[in-house]
């Protein structure tokens, strides 16, 4: 807070102060009673809720995880970190490994195709033609679908006898032709091809918003002194973008280790079995769900909670700092 | 090119919007193209049969068909499924923005100890995806009845939309002037009597905003929804059309227009709100 601001604020209340009614028989201390009856009132559901549904699974996924438990009752087979790093713990479980792999892929993927890609796209649509809204509304239309009616959608467009395919025969490229899904090796990237499909439009979303708060003049500027259309872009409007470019890249980082939804979907659990399409996500409802290994998953949802906790303040404290002060480290500058 | 547009940059450039260079257009296209192609190839894939996806899987519908719409329109599971997942999400926005601007206001215009440390605390549900901790919370609304409940889905679904609500809603509460306090104390309002009367009313864009964020994930939720209703009396849309899919996965066509329907009121909603949710998201960023 600087100097400027108190005193504001202290006027502000100097004005205030002697008009405010201070209905007679209410004491200092009753008005400070309501107050807090107020504050406690107003944020006690919030509080509750959040603390309960949000922040408590997480201390019990941490309690639950040093046990073998199929579910019921309060578990007692204490097993310390043998779901973590025993024998039979997640770390030496090959399958888990690869999930930890894929999601390593898609975090990079979609930092390394999305980014650029959208931040092409939304320099296109930042200029001024006739017909750019119209534009606009169509590029953001698969960020509205649900997840699962694109994972569906992609899952019959590219199977093995799909449009996908026959496509690629008719252009001559006939060669490339395969089980896009159930192909080992491939499946993932047509995953992540997918999940670009999904996420792209969000993140044009976010760089337009951030394109429009750079001034106009800032650009005319640059034209009048000669710029080219891509100079301007490169050294005025590109790096007035870091901060947005920033955020969404936390963002997409914390949506990456988390993805579900379109592998769950569009890959079967076969191949998710084997390790080709799984991510920390799957691979938990699958054994924690599904098979009922109660402690064994909720080791799986820890790591992954370390492992985006972790990654989260590191970017916080490394890149974001300046980016978002009041939002995510509670401090107003 | 380049000049043509230059010169008459600071005339009137601002009221008429030229139209763009061809190649503006050309890129456009296919940036659009790639974005709904996929979407209109399942539109129109409901309109024909299996046997013609077979035969040709990318081509048009000839003849148009017309029944496996209607087939899916006339079971009773695709309303149902469409009245849960609106049910779940109408309910989840109220919840959502009640107890988020209650939280935020007292964040915004209160002067207490404490009021970073509880800010900074809903602010940590930011840090970690959600999904870590979808097991326990299985577990804990199994033990708390509430598996197989509406309820189930629609509290934990406030919860996890409460930090952004409140990150977005706060500065946007505590941006009004304190002279605005202090007219309505004048005019004898309490502090709650301000917010209920003043501050409320005032706040609408920004209730929007986070009404409309927290409806859309709601109806696109599948994680926590998969998990805790098993009862397929109560699934919703996007658990709907799985199941279709994995019942009906000889029957390519029904697919198509099952899924595209489920697609329509996302459409619909977003092609009647998209400057709220675009506007949405990219306050929730700016926050």
């Amino acid at each position: 807070m600087t100097t400027t601001d108190r005193s504001v604020s202290l006027t502000g209340r100097a004005h205030a102060r002697p008009v405010r009614p201070a209905p007679s028989g209410v004491s200092r201390a009753a008005r400070t009673r309501r107050k807090w009856y107020e504050i406690i009132g107003l944020t006690g559901p919030a509080l509750i809720v959040f603390t309960v549904f949000v922040l408590s699974p997480i201390v019990f996924a941490v309690y639950y995880s040093l046990y073998k438990w199929g579910g019921y009752g309060w578990p007692t087979d204490f097993r310390g970190l043998d779901n973590y790093f025993g024998e039979y713990g997640a770390f030496r479980d090959p399958i888990f490994r690869d999930a930890l792999r894929n999601n390593g892929i898609i975090l990079v993927g979609s930092l390394a195709i999305q980014g650029p890609l959208a931040l092409a796209i939304a320099l296109l649509l930042n200029r001024r033609f006739r017909g750019r809204s119209a534009f606009r509304l169509l590029v953001f239309v698969p960020y509205v679908l649900s997840q699962v009616t694109i994972g569906i959608m992609w899952q019959l467009i590219l199977l093995r006898a799909g449009s996908a395919n026959v496509i690629l025969t008719d252009l001559g490229l006939g060669s490339l032709t395969t089980g896009w899904l159930a192909n080992l090796h491939v499946v993932i990237w047509t995953m992540l091809f997918i999940l670009t499909w999904t996420y792209t439009g969000f993140a044009i979303i976010l760089f337009l918003a951030g394109l429009a708060n750079i001034p106009d003049e800032l650009m005319e500027a640059a034209a009048i002194d000669g710029a080219s259309w891509w100079q301007t872009q490169r050294h005025v409007t590109i790096p007035m973008l870091g901060s947005t470019i920033r955020i969404w890249m936390f963002l997409s980082m914390i949506g990456s280790l988390q993805v579900f939804d379109v592998l769950w979907v569009a890959s079967t659990p076969a191949v998710r079995s084997l390790g080709a399409s799984n991510s920390m996500a799957t691979y938990m409802v699958d054994h924690g769900f599904n098979q009922r290994e109660w402690g064994y998953g909720n080791a799986v949802a820890v790591i992954m909670f370390v492992i985006s906790f972790v990654a989260a303040l590191l970017f916080q404290r490394f890149v974001l700092r300046r980016d978002v002060d009041g939002a995510l480290t509670g401090r107003k500058s | 090119m380049a000049a043509t547009v230059a010169l008459p940059n600071t005339t009137n450039e601002r009221r008429t919007v030229k139209w763009g260079s061809p190649l503006t257009y050309f890129l456009a296209l296919v940036v659009s193209a790639i974005s709904i192609g996929p979407v209109i190839y399942v539109i129109l894939g409901g309109f024909r049969t299996t046997g013609q996806i077979a035969a040709n899987p990318a081509g048009l519908p000839h003849p148009w068909v017309w029944s496996t719409y209607s087939n899916v329109v006339t079971q009773p599971r695709f309303w149902h499924e469409l009245v849960n997942s609106t049910l779940i999400a109408v309910c989840t926005t109220l919840g959502v923005v009640v107890l988020g601007v209650c939280a935020a206001f007292v964040l915004a215009r209160y002067r207490f100890r404490g009021r970073e440390a509880m800010y900074t605390y809903f602010t940590v549900g930011l840090l970690f995806p959600a999904a870590a901790g979808i097991l326990p919370l299985y577990l804990l609304l199994r033990d708390l009845s509430l598996a197989n409940t509406y309820v189930g889905v629609i509290i934990p679904q406030v919860a996890f939309q409460l930090p952004l609500t409140i990150v977005i809603l706060r500065p946007f509460l505590a941006a009004f002037p304190s002279e605005l306090e202090d007219a309505a104390f004048l005019d004898g309002a309490g502090r709650l009597g301000f917010f209920w009367r003043v501050l409320l009313p005032l706040s609408r864009p920004a209730l929007v905003t986070v009404a409309i964020l927290a409806f859309v994930t709601s109806w696109n939720s599948f994680l926590l929804p998969l998990l805790v209703l098993q009862d397929e009396n109560l699934h919703t849309l996007p658990l709907g059309v799985l199941n279709f899919s994995t019942e009906h996965s000889q029957d390519t066509a029904g697919i198509l227009a099952f899924t595209s329907l489920a697609m329509m009121p996302a459409l619909l909603f977003f092609s009647f709100a998209e400057r709220q949710i675009v506007g949405g998201i990219q306050g929730a960023v700016k926050g």
